[in-house]
Order: structure tokens, then sequence, then C-alpha cells
């Protein structure tokens, strides 16, 4: 068994604030094998979109992260200087963002910005980058790739755009491609589209994807492992068919309660919600931060969370968890 | 959906009063400015019982007698007199006065009309839209100074005509900001959600959409206030401002340019009044709009 | 039988987009002939992805735009701009973004007694009555009543816009994406509520979205819309179970339900993608179409009844096939 290629241990992002600080991420692990698709799943404020930014290093300036071991192949990134990081980002560890419109520069071509990424990291000639380019964007279903270089951002359409930002992340044939909700902007149809290929290039260049998302459908259909997020923590991570199979966090069962299914929920019932809302993440948090809002909260959920074990062998914070 | 990040700068403040004043106290440039003004505004209100002299009594015998700070300087003219033996004091406090007035009229004129403009060409947009900025174009295009100069010239000089020239000019840069604050509140969905509820024009105009844009306007009201007391110091300056006897600042700079090199305080001390009025105000236009942009990123 | 509430009659909304000053403006066709019936109490849901036209036919139906051509009937009487504040009474929105929909700087009595005002309904007295009734009804304690939207979570702030949007009475509700911007569970708290009014006040609702499970749960019917044209409406049980138009198929199986083991699949449309500006003649799908032949390109389909509902297309799906 190979090491893990990303491993982090007790990664914690703060922002300072005028009083006091907000605990955006308080301590999480996981890990990402070779070739494997972790998929990070949470819904708003959870910390999960800084938890990628974290990753590499392009925090805002006021966040801070401290992390027992942040590893990347064996590297240690928190020791890493800035300079060394700058060439790891965009040659071994790529990342994909959001909002298409604007993580594309609006004043360089398509072609200037796809070669770029690869003359930054490799001595290559123009040409041999050119033809890459058009290699890859033929690759990530774009036709006309050639004559698709001279254009610039605005005259393509959103889901043009996220594939240009795929091959851009593959310029340099990463290990590691971390997408933060890569789809979300997107129309459905182009969604699936999208996420099919990435799911294709990842089999066939080998690579490990990290994919940040608030879908459950998504995970469900593209992850081999899941973590799930709530209020800055990871409260339940594990295999995708174990985890959806028998969810064994609350805060799980009760997110795939919401979601009507077609074909399973019955059409105009009630369907199910989780009461509350999510606690503040300044001061003090102590204990579980679900208990406020879960039906099987007990008096020891004020004081420790321990590990436990799912039905399924994911691993579990809930003091309800049997250890399997 | 919101980021951490923004819910990190989001929390929410007891009430929208509370937040504001926090910011406002918080801001140096503002504080400063603000202290300022209130200070030259407290003297223009009281200039009455500020004054040691009247302003327009000339007594020729006691001309161009220096300030205090100078070896021939009295303690019963502060700041010395001018030309025609007037205290140079006295004349400053009355000028504040007159200053200040034409800034708020001037501003208060060009506001309406500007605000008019911007607000229908950006509410409205198609061919409104295209005439209004047909017609700040135009008035662009118009050299402030020469057209004001032109018409005192015509018309005579008089406060009336400085006020009322002013506030026909200056309303571009009113017409400019609040057309752009109304086409970014109008994205908003409230707006479209009054319309659908049946309310009037003038109903989503005053009372939807004017509230929004208000931060951005009294932005702008304040850096054009600043911009009508220079200009009105020009016209004045150049002769074709507000006719002597008044205490116009810039009509105090006129008259003592030919006696720069031997009684300098003649100039300076209306020069400097003059900046120190039009940096205050510029310093609390600028704390105003710090102290409401973060609230504008929501 | 039920009574149609709101009725399209070969609707269009074309917007020209001027080339210059010497050029002939292009032609943006948001809605391109669009003829739908919504009946009284019923939820049709108006599905399609950008630049279908579903937002278009929102704004026209609560008067923010006027039709180029075509007819808008509420309750058989035509809408026209002069009865547009009666229109109101009538038929209310509920809009996708709970940070832009209500007014910063107004609190929520305010915002939620605005109809009441406009409308001179009732005292003073009554209206905060009313108020207060419907934050009741929405779910929101009346201590809100005093706050400011910025105060409140994005589920809160899309309660008050439903509490605006019934304070009136209406008898049309016209949902526009009310719960994507919102987060899952809070989008369920929401889908609940919208649920359990339908039911107390006999609500009609058009429930825009391209959210395909949230309609499935939700609708009585459903209608498919692509560059502006209707090309299925069928009953939600037929639409789903047995799509007629290949775009529909489509759209279908870019449903990502929460089951693993079933992957993404390729939904098969290729690599061109819809510009509303210069649509495709004849069929406006046909690029996309895996089943495309020669007349697609020619001819634009027309509706035709099939069992079950309306598509067209010139090579509808079989029953059967799904």
């Amino acid at each position: 068994m190979s090491d893990p290629l990303l491993e982090v241990r007790d990664l914690h992002v703060d922002i300072p604030l005028a009083h006091g600080s907000l605990r955006a991420v308080r301590g999480i692990d996981f890990h990402v094998d070779r070739g494997e698709l972790l998929c990070i799943v949470g819904e708003s404020g959870c910390g999960k979109s800084l938890t990628s930014l974290a990753l590499m290093n392009l925090l805002p300036s006021r966040a801070r992260r401290r992390a027992a071991a942040l590893r990347f192949a064996g590297q240690d990134l928190t020791a890493l200087p800035e300079r060394r990081m700058a060439d790891l980002r965009g040659n071994r560890m790529a990342m994909i963002f959001q909002e298409p419109m604007t993580s594309l520069n609006p004043a360089y071509t398509i072609g200037n910005q796809l070669t770029e990424a690869l003359t930054r990291h490799r001595r290559v000639t123009a040409a041999q980058a050119r033809d890459r380019a058009v290699h890859l964007l033929e690759r990530v279903g774009i036709t006309a790739a050639a004559s698709r270089l001279g254009q610039y951002p605005h005259q393509l359409s959103g889901g043009l755009r996220q594939r240009v930002m795929i091959a851009m992340a593959l310029m340099c044939g990463p290990e590691l491609i971390i997408a933060d909700e890569p789809t979300t902007a997107l129309d459905v149809t182009i969604q699936a589209q999208i996420l099919h290929l990435l799911r294709e290039l990842q089999r066939e260049f080998g690579m490990a994807v990290v994919l940040i998302t608030h879908d459950l459908g998504v995970v469900a259909r593209i992850a081999d492992r899941v973590a799930v997020m709530y209020a800055g923590e990871i409260v339940e991570t594990g295999r995708v068919d174990a985890l959806f199979a028998a969810p064994a966090h609350p805060y799980t069962r009760g997110l795939l309660a919401c979601i009507p299914v077609p074909g399973r929920t019955r059409p105009g019932e009630m369907l199910g919600s989780i009461p509350g809302i999510v606690p503040s993440l300044t001061g003090n948090l102590d204990g579980c931060a679900f208990r406020n809002r879960c039906g099987e909260a007990r008096d020891i959920c004020a004081r420790t969370v321990p590990w436990g074990h799912g039905a399924g062998g994911q691993a579990v914070r809930c003091v309800n968890a049997g250890v399997a | 959906m919101t980021d951490t990040l923004s819910l990190a700068t989001h929390l929410p403040p007891r009430s929208l009063l509370a937040g504001a004043l926090r910011r406002v106290l918080g801001h140096h440039g503002l504080m400063l400015g603000g202290i300022i003004l209130l200070f030259v505004a407290l003297v223009a209100i009281f200039a009455p019982l500020l004054a040691p002299h009247d302003p327009y009594a000339q007594n020729l015998s006691r001309r161009l007698i220096p300030p205090i700070w100078h070896a021939k300087g009295t303690w019963e003219h502060v700041l010395g007199t001018d030309k025609l033996g007037r205290d140079y004091l006295s004349r400053l406090i009355y000028g504040s006065r007159l200053s200040l007035m034409i800034g708020l009229s001037a501003t208060l004129i060009s506001g309406l009309i500007g605000t008019t403009l911007g607000v229908l060409a950006g509410y409205f947009g198609g061919r409104t839209d295209a005439v209004i900025n047909y017609l700040i174009t135009t008035r662009l295009a118009m050299p402030v100074v020469l057209v004001a100069l032109a018409v005192a010239s015509l018309v005579g000089g008089s406060l009336q005509v400085v006020i009322l020239v002013l506030g026909l000019l200056l309303w571009d840069r009113f017409a400019v900001v609040t057309r752009s604050a109304t086409m970014q509140v109008c994205h908003g969905d409230y707006i479209a959600a009054a319309q659908a509820i049946g309310c009037s024009t003038s109903r989503i105009l005053l009372s939807e959409l004017l509230p929004n844009i208000l931060n951005a306007l009294i932005v702008v009201a304040t850096l054009e206030m600043a911009h009508a007391i220079l200009l009105e110091a020009t016209l004045s300056f150049l002769g074709l401002g507000v006719p002597p006897p008044a205490p116009s600042w810039g009509l105090m700079i006129a008259e003592g340019k030919q006696y720069m090199f031997f009684s300098p305080w003649v100039i300076t001390i209306p020069g400097v009044t003059l900046l120190v009025l039009v940096l205050a105000i510029n310093l609390v236009g600028d704390g105003i709009r710090d102290a409401s942009a973060p609230e504008n990123r929501n | 039988m039920t009574a149609p509430v709101l009725e399209l009659r070969d609707v269009r909304k074309i917007y020209p987009i001027s080339r210059g000053l010497f050029a002939k403006p292009a032609r943006l066709a948001a809605v391109d002939g669009v003829d739908l019936v919504i009946n009284r109490g019923e939820t049709l849901a108006l599905v399609g992805e950008s630049g279908s036209g579903k937002t278009t036919i929102a704004r026209m139906l609560l008067g923010l735009l006027e039709p180029t051509a075509g007819q808008i009937l509420v309750d058989g009487q035509a809408l026209d701009p002069a009865r547009r504040k009666a229109m109101a009474r009538r038929i209310q929105p509920i809009f996708q973004d709970p940070y832009s929909s209500l007014n910063p700087r107004k609190t929520v009595s305010q915002i939620v007694g605005l109809p009441l005002v406009v409308h001179g309904i009732g005292t003073a007295a009554e209206r905060r009555a009313r108020v207060a009734e419907m934050l009741d009804v929405v779910g929101l304690a009346r201590r809100h009543a005093d706050a400011y939207p910025n105060q409140m979570s994005g589920g809160q702030r899309q309660r008050v816009a439903i509490a605006r949007a019934l304070v009136m009475r209406p008898d049309v509700v016209i949902c526009d994406e009310p719960t994507s911007a919102l987060d899952v569970s809070v989008q369920a708290q929401i889908l609940n509520l919208l649920v359990s009014l339908r039911r107390d006040f006999g609500l009609t609702y058009l429930f825009i979205s391209h959210n395909l499970a949230v309609v499935e749960h939700l609708a009585d019917r459903v209608a498919v819309m692509y560059l502006g044209r209707l090309v299925e409406q069928a009953g939600r049980a037929e639409l789903f179970a047995h799509p007629r138009h290949p775009y529909t198929r489509a759209l279908l199986a870019s449903v990502l339900t929460p089951e693993p083991g079933l992957g993404v699949p390729d939904p098969g449309l290729g690599g061109s993608f819809p510009n509303p500006i210069a649509p495709p003649p004849g069929c406006g799908f046909h690029p996309r179409c895996a089943r495309a032949a020669d007349r697609c390109r020619i001819d634009v389909p027309q509706p035709s009844a099939v069992p079950g509902g309306i598509v067209s297309c010139h090579l509808p799906l079989e029953q059967g096939l799904s």
C-alpha cells in the first residue's frame, strides 16, 4: 500500500476579526491516494472552499493556516517557501475554480493563457506549447481547437470556458487536481458533460482529484471517497457506496433526507429537514458543533466527540456511531 | 451562496446605525474633516457674535496693518487690515458665510438637476438614457470657468448669478454617478418586485431606489460642494464673481495680489483658509465613501 | 374541468441587438411563439436552461415586460398595461436570489406591507395585523418584523419574500427558481413551506426551475423550453417516465440523483452550445440532437398532440423508449 499522494492532518484556517477570530476550518484530517477522486461535500459556510485554498496556499492575506501535516507526494507543504510552492502550482497540483467567467483573464487570448501555463514550468518551445494546447482542447471536447486559440474568454460560453479551464489545469500533466465547485455555475446538461469528462480524464491520466461541492447527487455519481464537512470539521468520511447506503452521522442522514429523489420520494410529501442553524464559528466551540440540531444529542456531546465507525466502515465523528 | 469569508465580514450589526457609527468614529480622515467643517460652520453661523469689527467698515488711516505676529501688529486687528483698512479677521469670518452658502446652494441646485437626470437615465434606459447621455456629454464639453465668465460678463456678477451659474453647470458628476448607482440598484430583484406589486414609478424611484443610492449621492455632494467653493473663489478672483465689497475669500485674494510681496499675509491668509475648508470637505467625502463601502460590497 | 387562469397565445419577445450604426440590428428571440395554458389550482413547472426564455415568460406574466407579439390572458381577459395594478393583486412573484429581492433599506414589516400600502388595503392597524399574520404563516418569529434583511439568513429572507408575495392573497404565484440559491437543508424547508401554502391558500404555481428533482417533487404538469420555444408539455408522471423530445430525455439523463454506482452519464449532446442570438435554422435543437435529420435543419417543428401531452419534434421518441 503506497503512501497517499496528499495527506492533511489537523488543518486549521483562522480569520482574525475585530473581536476574536473566525475559526473557519477546525482541525480536519483527510488524505487522497493516487488516482482516486475524493469529494468534500458540505453546505455554505462549512469551510470547504477555504480548505481547497489552504492546500494551494492561496488563502486571502487575512487568513491564517496551520496544520500538523500537509504533505504532497512526501513533500511538506507547510515549510515550503512561496517560490517553491509556485513551482508546484499549475505544475503538479492544479486548480479549477467555480466561476469560469472570472477565472480566465479577459485581456488575454485562450491560447496565451494555455501556453503560459506550460511555459512557466517546462522548457518547451512556443510551438510545442501550442501543440499541446490544441491537443488538450480537443481532448476536452472543443471542436476547431486551433482556431479557438486566438479567441478571448468573452467569446466563449460558460461551458466552453470551463472546458478551457480543465485543459489549462492539464497542461503540465498534474498529479493532483483540486476542483472547487467546478460545475455549480453551469447548466444541468453542461454539468453532466463536464463531470463525465472530468471522470474520463482522471481515469485516463491517473490523476487524483479533490472535488469540492455542495451537491450530494454529484458526490454519489462521481466520487470514490467522500468527506462530509460541517461547521469547519469533517464529520464523516468513507467510501461513497458505504456512506450512501448507511450514512452514520446524523448530519449526513439529515442532508440525504432533504433531497427529493425522482422515483423515491413521493411527490408532494414533506421533505426531511434539519432544524436550527449553523452555530457561529467565532468563540468557543467545545464538543460537537451539530448537537443543537441533532435529534440524538446526549450530554456527552457538549464535551467530547470521539471518532467511531459506521456500518460500512466509514469514519464518523459521533458518539452514537458504533465501533464496528 | 455566502462563503465563510463573507460571513466573517458580515456578522450582523445590532442595527444599521450602530454599525455606521462605529465606522464613522473609527475613520481618522472623516473625523478630522468633520471637525474642521463643523468648526467653520459654527463660525459662519455665529459670525456676528465672533467678528470683532464690521467687515465693511473702512478706515483709510489704518491701512495694511500687519497681523499680530509681526512687529507692528496690534491686538485690535489680530490678522491685520487690508488696503482699505477693513479688519481682516472679520472679513475672513464673514467670508466663511459666503463660501458655505454658495457651496450649499450651488450643490443643492446642481444636485437636484443631476440626480433627477441620472436616476431617470439609469431607471428607464433606452432612448431616455441616450438623450441624457448626450446632454451630459455636451455639458462635459463645455469649459465651466469660461462659460461662467461669459455669463457673468453678460449679466453682471452678483451673488445670485454666481449661485445660479454654478448650480446650472456643476450637475454632470451627479448625473454620471447617480446613473451608474441607479443601474446597479436596478439589477436587484427588489425593484422588479416593487414593479410587480404595482408600485407607481414615482414611488419606486423615491421610496425604493433613492435610499439605496444615497451613499453615493452624499459622497458626490460633498465633493461638488468643495468644487463649487473653489470655483466661486476663482470667479471672484477673476473679477466676475461676487462683486466687491463682499468679503469673499476669492475676492480677498484678488485684492491682495498687488501687495503680495510687501504684505504677503493679505494673500496667504484667505488662501490658507480656502485650502483648509476644501481639504476638510474632501476628507469628509472620502471618509463617507470609505465608511459606507463595506456595506456596499453586499 | 378546471378553467385556465393564465394563458399565453403565440407570445413572442424579440430584442433588437444593435450591431453598430450601419448594420441592421440582430434579432434576439428570447421567446419565440409560445402557447401555454395554466389551470386554476395546478402547479405548472417551466423547465429549461439558460437562454431558454423561461425567465422572460415569467417577467411578461408579471407585467414587467411587454410581449412583442401575442396575447397573455388572465382569466380570459387580456393583460394590458393600463390594468397592470389590478393584475398585480392576482399574480405575485418569488424571485431566486434572496439577497437581492429584498430592499436592504427597509424593515421586514415595511417590505411585507408594501403591497397593502400600494393597493390601499386596510387601515394602518389592519395592515400591521396582516403582516404579523403572514410572518406566522411563513414560520418567522414576530420579532423579525423590525429586522433588516442583512440581519437574516438566506432561508429567512426567502420566507420574507414568500410572505410579501402572499400578503394580498393572490391567485397565482410565479416562483422563479425560489430555492436554487439556498443550501440543501434550507431548500427542503422552503419547498415544504411552498407545498403547505399551496394547500392552505389554494394557490396556482408557475414553478420555474432547472432542478428536475425538485420539479418532479412539486409539479402537476411540466413544460420544457429550449431557445425560446416550447418543445414538450406533459403531466409530470408521463414526462418523467416517457419523455418524447430528445432534449427532455437529455435533461432527465443529466439529473444526478444521490445513487452511487450509476456514474455520470454523457447526455450525448455533442460539443456545440446554444446561442440565442444566432439560433440554428429549423429546429433550434438540431445541432445537439443525435437523431437530427435533414428536415430538422429546415422546418421549425410545430406542436403536435401525443398521448399524454404535446411535443414539438419532427422525430419524437416513441413511447416505451426513455
